[in-house]
């Protein structure tokens, strides 16, 4: 199981949990976990989410291999410019 | 592709990479040879013009067209009605913003237009297009457009993640934080809560907004336009006008700045949309009034912050809750700038608040780090005050509360080793730092901090037969990127500079490269130009071990050579580059390299700058005296233009500080259109600003490189806002600080 840190207001979508636990190995078993696992999330990662995996943030890379003891938070959608 | 696939091992010896050679446009931009978006002509090209509503609000009961189509020279006139009625939902806001539908949202919103034999006909024929407004009540300001009373732009309001009884103007809400906000305060010796506004810049590029489209009735189109990314071009004018990808290519001219304003479309599907109505080409070109009422700018903002610090400097709690109108549509910044207020900081107690408004102002664009600036001058200027109230330095206060390698920053994450410290430690022995100063003149710091990008790149490089190389990638050269990557080739094969060509290729000739933003080119561009090098030596490493018949293992690439190499590989002199190049055709055919990369995994960035600043006390003008810049690049591939992005950083946050600003008046009318009344800051206003480049290697690239392009904004609001609290004797909560502005100020603390 994989750790994962939501942003304060996502929280509101989990129940109040700031921090939540799914079966991934990958990048990819992630996203489908979390949508899978807390529908309430769907609409944001929908809307497309950054992820930052060990402080490096990530945003389509499905095969980018997270391990049990990762660091895994969710961010919002990184816009450059 | 993960970091850990990499070849991390950084290089460290360079030959090329460090020094500076003459820039490979700067011939061109000089002798004016250089083609931007206006300079590209077709046979038979038309001019296109667009119709802009004059009102901030209104219902577009209808359009009559048909004066306009009736006169002579007049090929085509478009409305909304001339696009699809349904578009993916991710560009339905972008062709809105193109081409309003059933309401005008803003003054300068497009409404119509026309594809004529020339300029003045075009211009006639938009005074004959007959459109019946109903003016709606409008709304400008962020603070006002949340009142649950304000007129309301967009009926079904905001996300799911708006908490109910908010106006509908809301459209988001983000939270970031950890820890316990009141516990933290009341820890703390000194508390102090202030608000902060910052006004709506442009980005300020010098080249407005221009294109050529060319559509057929096969499908299949062309487009020459001023963009940081063709390929967004191509993907989101293909989306709005049902055209396919591979039909529509897309070719970005040389490109005049655009520090993230040329990061979405505004002319480009009308062009295409008229073309393909009046079966000829068109070009459209923005006057500086277009481009100042109907493009880019940034947020607005209005800030809260509530800080905590103990007697001896360390921040116990830090609050800030953010408002940023993002012009009528959703998608202000205010999410990054939520997540990098505190991002310099080790907090214990840390949470910040954002809200996205939208209001009846063009929608806003990317600039340059979008939402930070904003967000540290809130920030930065809190800690300043508290500082000096507690009478500590303002530096040490900063080093001591600095994030650093382990710190669980404020939008979470746990940060690897950084170099906020290093910037800091080297403002602190700077001479800039114990200079003297004058009567009425201020000194003041500040911190930023910015995210960096990779993303999806597609480069190429060719060796042609004399030796020579050309690399082609896709990323249009806002920064210096042919500068850089040809010195990464160069670096690479082993061969001088002046050997490789580097040239941005149009959609047709590359896979996909995300647009040129979140300081992404070095970085990501630089990867695989490294890599596509590295395949092409291989391949003339190879055909070398042809030539010599030993296995292609015993050779290795060199000083620019293929030499053999091992116990076994035998006595063979070099090979050259040019020497295999000439013989590619006998030995197996051209000789390239290419690589392919979503270089995702890039590095955070943070910086610090240092300014001086005099206050006239009689007219309330701020000068500049001084400026020093202290940030990290990992490695400065091309030192020039690494200073360069530093230096310019600084002078339009100096703009954003002191004079620029977007005012409308209270008929929601843009009052200043035009560089006479929008001020940016020229030559004459700034000193030498001074770049202070520290090179910490990014473990995540081959060379160590670090983006640079955009935390340099970051810090400058908050440094000039605290340097001109100390030179004014007040503090500064509102940018810009005009003479009025700072005169009023002055006054209001004399008469207090």
């Amino acid at each position: 199981m994989v750790k994962v840190r939501l942003w304060g207001s996502l929280a509101e979508m989990t129940d109040g949990r700031t921090e939540v636990e799914v079966e991934a190995g990958t990048l990819r078993e992630l996203l489908d976990a979390l949508a899978r696992d807390h529908p309430g999330l769907k609409p944001q990662l929908d809307r497309g989410v950054s992820v930052s995996i060990d402080g490096r943030v990530y945003n389509d890379a499905w095969f980018t291999p997270i391990a049990p003891d990762s660091e895994v938070v969710l961010l919002r959608r990184l816009k450059g410019g | 592709m993960a970091l850990d696939d990499r070849d991390t091992a950084t290089k460290l010896d360079f030959k090329v990479v460090g020094t500076r050679p003459p820039r490979p446009d700067g011939i061109d931009k000089v002798t004016g040879r250089a083609r931007f978006g206006a300079d590209m002509t077709a046979p038979g090209m038309l001019t296109g013009r667009v119709l802009r509503s004059p009102h901030p609000h209104a219902r577009i009961r209808s359009i009559d067209a048909s004066k306009a189509e009736a006169l002579p020279g007049v090929k085509a006139v478009v409305t909304r009605a001339d696009f699809p009625a349904e578009v993916p939902e991710d560009v339905a806001d972008v062709l809105d913003n193109c081409m309003a539908g059933d309401k005008a949202l803003y003054d300068g919103h497009a409404v119509a237009a026309v594809a004529a034999n020339s300029a003045a006909v075009a211009r006639k024929a938009l005074k004959l297009i007959e459109v019946d407004y109903e003016p709606l009540p409008h709304v400008t300001d962020v603070d006002a457009a949340m009142a649950p009373d304000a007129p309301v732009l967009h009926e079904a309001g905001g996300d799911e993640t708006v908490p109910e009884g908010h106006s509908r103007n809301v459209m988001s809400r983000v939270q970031f934080g950890h820890g316990d906000i009141d516990a933290g305060l009341a820890q703390a010796d000194r508390v102090i809560e202030r608000s902060y506004r910052t006004a709506a810049t442009h980005q300020g590029y010098i080249e407005p907004h221009a294109c050529l489209a060319s559509a057929g009735p096969d499908g299949q189109a062309d487009l020459w336009c001023c963009t940081q990314g063709q390929y967004m071009v191509r993907d989101t004018c293909a989306a709005i006008l049902g055209l396919s990808q591979g039909q529509l290519r897309v070719t970005a001219s040389e490109i005049g700045g655009g520090f993230g304003g040329k990061t979405t479309v505004f002319l480009e599907p009308v062009a295409l949309a008229l073309s393909r109505k009046a079966g000829r080409p068109v070009k459209m070109v923005m006057s500086r009034a277009e481009v100042l009422r109907a493009s880019g700018p940034t947020s607005s903002s209005s800030v809260d912050v509530r800080l905590g610090m103990t007697r001896d400097g360390r921040i116990t709690a830090g609050f800030a809750e953010l408002r940023y109108q993002g012009g009528a549509y959703p998608g202000s910044p205010v999410d990054m700038g939520s997540m990098s207020a505190f991002a310099p900081y080790d907090l214990e107690n840390v949470r910040t608040v954002g809200w996205d408004v939208v209001t009846n102002r063009p929608k806003a664009a990317a600039y340059r780090a979008p939402g930070a600036p904003m967000a540290a001058f809130a920030v930065e200027s809190a800690i300043d005050e508290l500082s000096k109230e507690l009478g500590l330095d303002p530096l040490d206060v900063r080093l001591k509360n600095a994030a650093r390698e382990g710190t669980k920053a404020s939008y979470g994450p746990t940060f690897p080793a950084i170099g906020l410290e290093a910037t800091l430690e080297a403002a602190r022995a700077h001479p800039h730092w114990s200079a003297p100063l004058g009567e009425n003149q201020g000194r003041g710091v500040a911190c930023g901090f910015w995210f960096n990008f990779g993303g999806n790149t597609c480069v190429s490089l060719n060796v042609a037969p004399d030796g020579t190389v050309t690399l082609s990638e896709g990323n249009p050269d806002i920064g210096g990127s042919r500068a850089s990557m040809t010195m990464m080739a160069a670096e690479e094969l082993g061969i001088p500079y002046d050997r490789v060509r580097t040239v941005i290729t149009d959609t047709g000739s590359l896979g996909v490269n995300d647009v040129t933003d979140g300081s992404r080119v070095t970085f990501a561009v630089g990867l695989a130009t490294i890599e596509a090098a590295r395949a092409a030596k291989r391949e003339m490493c190879r055909r070398a071990a042809m030539i010599w018949g030993i296995d292609e293992e015993a050779v290795v690439w060199e000083d620019g050579a293929a030499r053999p190499s091992g116990p076994n590989a035998g006595e063979h002199p070099p090979m050259s580059l040019a020497e295999i190049a000439a013989i590619a055709p006998n030995t197996g055919g051209p000789i390239a390299g290419h690589h392919e990369v979503n270089a995702e995994g890039a590095g955070v960035s943070f910086a610090t700058h240092m300014v001086d600043t005099e206050v006239d006390r009689d007219t309330g003008a701020v000068k500049i005296l001084r400026y020093t810049v202290f940030q990290d690049a990992g490695k400065a591939v091309h030192p020039d233009y690494v200073e360069g992005q530093f230096q310019g950083g600084a002078a339009q946050g100096i703009g954003w500080a002191l004079n620029e600003e977007y005012i409308y008046g209270d008929d929601g009318v843009l009052q200043n259109p035009g560089f006479l009344d929008y001020r940016v800051p020229v030559a004459s206003d700034l000193p030498m600003i001074e770049p202070v480049i520290l090179e910490i290697p990014n473990p995540g690239h081959p060379y160590g490189v670090r983006g640079v392009g955009e935390t340099s904004i970051v810090p400058p609001l908050a440094a000039i806002a605290n340097a001109v609290s100390a030179a004014a004797g007040v503090r500064m909560t509102q940018l810009p600080m005009s003479p009025p502005r700072v005169l009023a100020a002055i006054h209001g603390a004399d008469d207090g």
